[in-house]
């Protein structure tokens, strides 16, 4: 950090934001997928399925 | 003809498994080729190290207008061409869109700061980008008041095109009006007035972010399909015990 000079604390703080706010939204949409997938394979044991029959995996 | 035939929604989904592990890849070699150029970037005789944050910066602010557009296009297809994927792309792009916008106003500030002396100033440029960030918040917030995806998408494609008349409002803010942020230097007339050693960092952390965007907004499209397929799925599961 030394080498970055006197405002190494602004030039860090912005990287490691960026790293934090795309790192959120790679874990918040991934956690999305699962949670759908989940819910998806929940209702088609349970029963219910689309009229097309098709589940809920891309072929 | 690509696009139509992406338009069925089992296709789609078959198309983004196929992609998005090499997207995936894809990003992540150009974000790492990105990262090394930019730390390795010689300093701004005026600005000294603090020029890195460009290299971040900026592809976060082309990015927050970038997506914007790409929901104005989206919302046209909802509204004219009524295509089945227009509103899934719009909404799954949205809360994207908001994070490169947070992120640009968050990497101008920590750059203002030593350069400008301040964090914040309320010229053009920097209020006509937290209005993009509010506009972006104001569309995620309506598609989540509304419980119906169709019914919300109709009024979410108005506001999206209404919102797009301040996209041409922030690229040139910085020329018709007297702003503490500076001009154009890289897409102007006459070319870049920046130096290659710092425009190729720059142009390669674009890409990077621009792949990040592309994989990012089609695996939340996927969710969003399959959360429609989710919703579907329980209203014939309630339709069925109430019958």
């Amino acid at each position: 950090m030394s080498a970055l000079g006197p405002y190494a604390a602004f030039i860090g703080t912005s990287y490691a934001l960026v790293a934090l706010v795309v790192t959120g939204l790679i874990a918040a949409i991934g956690l999305d997928y699962r949670r759908q997938q989940a819910e998806l394979r929940r209702l088609e044991a349970s029963g219910v399925t689309r009229r097309s029959g098709k589940t809920s995996e891309p072929s | 003809m690509f696009l139509a035939r992406l338009a069925n929604p089992s296709r789609f989904l078959a198309f983004t498994a196929r992609v998005l592990p090499w997207l995936a890849v894809a990003t992540m070699v150009v974000m790492a080729l990105g990262l090394y150029q930019s730390w390795t970037a010689p300093d701004d005789y005026q600005q000294g190290a603090t020029v890195k944050i460009m290299f971040i910066h900026v592809p976060n602010a082309w990015l927050s207008m970038f997506v914007w557009m790409v929901m104005s296009v989206s919302a046209l297809g909802t509204l004219v061409w009524k295509h089945p994927l227009a509103d899934v792309a719009a909404k799954a792009a949205a809360p994207i869109g908001a994070s490169f916008t947070f992120l640009a106003l968050a990497t101008g500030s920590l750059w203002g700061r030593p350069m400008w002396g301040t964090y914040w100033q309320w010229d053009a440029r920097l209020t006509s980008v937290l209005i993009l960030f509010l506009m972006y918040l104001s569309l995620i917030a309506l598609w989540r008041a509304v419980e119906d995806p169709s019914r919300a998408a109709r009024a979410a494609a108005v506001l999206t095109l209404v919102g797009a008349i301040n996209i041409p409002i922030i690229k040139f803010s910085v020329e018709w009006w007297n702003t503490l942020h500076q001009g154009e230097s890289v897409f102007r007339m006459g070319g870049p007035t920046l130096d290659s050693a710092f425009l190729i960092p720059l142009f390669t952390m674009a890409i990077a972010f621009t792949l990040l965007f592309i994989t990012l907004h089609l695996a939340a499209m996927r969710n969003e399909i399959l959360r429609r397929r989710v919703r579907t799925l329980q209203m014939m599961q309630a339709d069925g015990r109430a019958a």
